[in-house]
């Protein structure tokens, strides 16, 4: 990448403007001056209790007063019965896992970890999650009991993640 | 309004690193021959739909471009988006914008140009095709990982194993070698793919679509423009059917089916006038959705082309090439024609088109006798499904 850039500034001298020649095709590409980052804010003020509860190593979702329906991730509104009236309850910390990969091919932005197993497991209490594994995938078994624990992860916060039992 | 929209013209790019041409001029690529093919010009067209994902590429506002570049002002247009869907998207909307009466003639146009970003910026903006919140930011999931996961669940439920994934890659570019548009035109074995470096366990390089450059582009016509005009090459839409998945899968039933491609198929047999118990006997072959090996199993199911957990024999017992049961992706599929987000679903439109005309290049010509093919296209994970079925009489 520095390469690159190092050859455009050479041929904006030489040739006047921001172009490189691509390697394979040998056509020409004009090279793009504006560079855009992204990042999101995003709200959290509905659901602070679930990071309260994070804080305190609990994993908590979401419950409808009046239909019993429970949210996971959790979600303020309860479209079965149309209304808003939730509580906070705390989710059993435990289940069985049902799927997993490992991530080789990393997206830039988690550059900074070795592949990583992401996996899927259904609650006892019912609803699913899906987080990081810490462990070994290929000590994995069906029917593999997981418990959620909360971590903290190289960027510095606190995240959940899923634990072999 | 029309009851009926056909396809009367079809145009196909050449797939894959296009660095040799900008985005406008990638578009007019599929365009020309589909106004050639139809024996129109830009100004017959009543409306027109550009599905592109973008994000990647630097032009957003691909309609009014292509307007300029195509002769298109002042027609009415818009782009559609439904991640790797959007093709079958805007195929959609050109077809209601017919049956409704709201126009005789729809240009539809999908393009993408995702090589107009370095490689890992699309990783990036591709694992963002589902729950950003909760699946992307803090567990990095990119997309072969949201397919691997279903793939891990197929394994685990119906002992399917990496090597049966494989010889979906096998068959896929044993047709795209006969493409001549596809991005890879060579064969490989099941050994190439079983010794490609993992990309997302368990799926390998080689079980991967690629990152394309690419345009397609149909025109459809109202019934009674078809009569006016005398056209006598083209393909009728029978019945299309879509399908909405959740955004997390973490809050889906099971990981060896998508429940909204089955709810878009069952929409588009009954459309088409296709028996669900059966529907194989009316088709003579089909397009899915093989962004990965694993997912074209999955998509024999969801489209009942065998029973649950079956699917993994038909790709063992070589059922899905020209001459066996049914035969499935012989343009080479997403895996090896390539993958152009927005263009796939408008590409499937046009192989519908000329495997039903049968003008397909030699050697993977389907046998056409019941004269109806599938186009089975879907977004994210299933976060959207478009089952579509082309045909050559009207019902």
């Amino acid at each position: 990448m520095d390469k690159m850039k190092e050859q455009v500034m050479k041929n904006m001298e030489e040739l006047g403007f921001p172009v490189i020649v691509d390697e394979k095709s040998g056509a020409l590409q004009w090279v793009d001056m504006r560079e855009l980052r992204l990042r999101y804010f995003i709200s959290i003020e509905n659901i602070k209790p679930f990071y309260e509860g994070l804080k305190e190593g609990k994993l908590m979702g979401t419950k409808c007063k009046k239909c019993g329906r429970l949210f996971f991730p959790p979600q303020k509104d309860c479209p079965s019965c149309m209304d808003s009236d939730i509580e906070w309850i705390e989710l059993k910390n435990e289940g069985t896992l049902e799927t997993m990969t490992v991530v080789f091919v990393k997206p830039p932005s988690f550059g900074m970890y070795d592949p990583y197993p992401v996996a899927i497991a259904k609650l006892d209490d019912g609803p699913r999650i899906l987080a990081w594994y810490n462990g070994d995938p290929q000590q994995v078994k069906p029917g593999q009991r997981v418990k959620v624990q909360v971590s903290r992860r190289k960027e510095g916060y606190l995240m959940y993640e899923l634990v072999p039992l | 309004m029309s009851e009926n929209v056909a396809v009367i013209g079809i145009g196909h790019s050449k797939f894959g690193t296009r660095k040799d041409v900008n985005i406008a001029e990638l578009c007019w690529e599929s365009m020309k021959p589909a106004f050639e093919t139809a024996n129109l010009e830009p100004k017959d067209i009543d409306f027109f739909v550009v599905s592109n994902a973008g994000m990647w590429s630097s032009e957003a506002a691909v309609p009014a471009l292509i307007a300029e570049y195509a002769d298109l002002a002042p027609k009415g247009s818009m782009r559609v988006e439904a991640a790797c869907a959007s093709g079958s998207a805007a195929v959609r909307i050109g077809y209601t914008a017919i049956k409704s009466g709201m126009a005789d003639i729809a240009l539809v146009l999908g393009v993408e140009k995702m090589q107009e970003s370095p490689n890992p910026n699309v990783i990036e903006l591709i694992g963002r095709f589902g729950s950003y919140f909760w699946e992307f930011e803090n567990f990095g999931l990119t997309f072969p990982a949201y397919y691997a996961l279903h793939g891990t669940a197929y394994m685990m439920k119906y002992g399917a194993t990496e090597e049966d994934y494989a010889k979906v890659a096998v068959k896929n570019h044993y047709y795209g070698a006969k493409n001549p548009y596809a991005q890879f035109q060579r064969e490989i074995d099941v050994e190439t793919v079983l010794k490609s470096p993992y990309v997302a366990w368990p799926f390998k390089l080689f079980d991967c679509s690629p990152i394309t450059d690419g345009s397609a582009c149909v025109i459809l016509a109202s019934e009674e423009k078809v009569k006016e005009l005398g056209i006598d090459e083209k393909v009728w839409i029978l019945g299309q059917g879509v399908g909405t998945g959740t955004a997390n899968l973490s809050r889906r039933e099971e990981f060896t089916s998508l429940a909204s491609a089955r709810y878009a198929a069952e929409q588009a047999y009954r459309m088409a006038g296709i028996d669900l118990d059966d529907p194989v006997k009316y088709l003579d072959g089909a397009n899915v959705h093989d962004c990965f090996t694993a997912p074209e199993i999955i998509a024999y199911e969801d489209l009942r082309f065998c029973k649950r957990g079956e699917g993994y024999k038909l790709i063992r017992d070589e059922q899905t090439y020209i001459g066996g049961k049914i035969p499935v992706n012989v343009d080479g599929g997403l895996k090896s024609k390539g993958h152009p987000i927005g263009a796939t679903g408008v590409s499937q439109a046009v192989e519908a088109y000329k495997q039903l005309l049968q003008k397909a290049e030699p050697g993977r010509q389907a046998d056409i006798t019941k004269g109806r093919w599938l186009a089975h296209n879907v977004g994210g994970t299933g976060h959207y499904s478009y089952v579509t079925v082309y045909g050559l009489e009207k019902r």
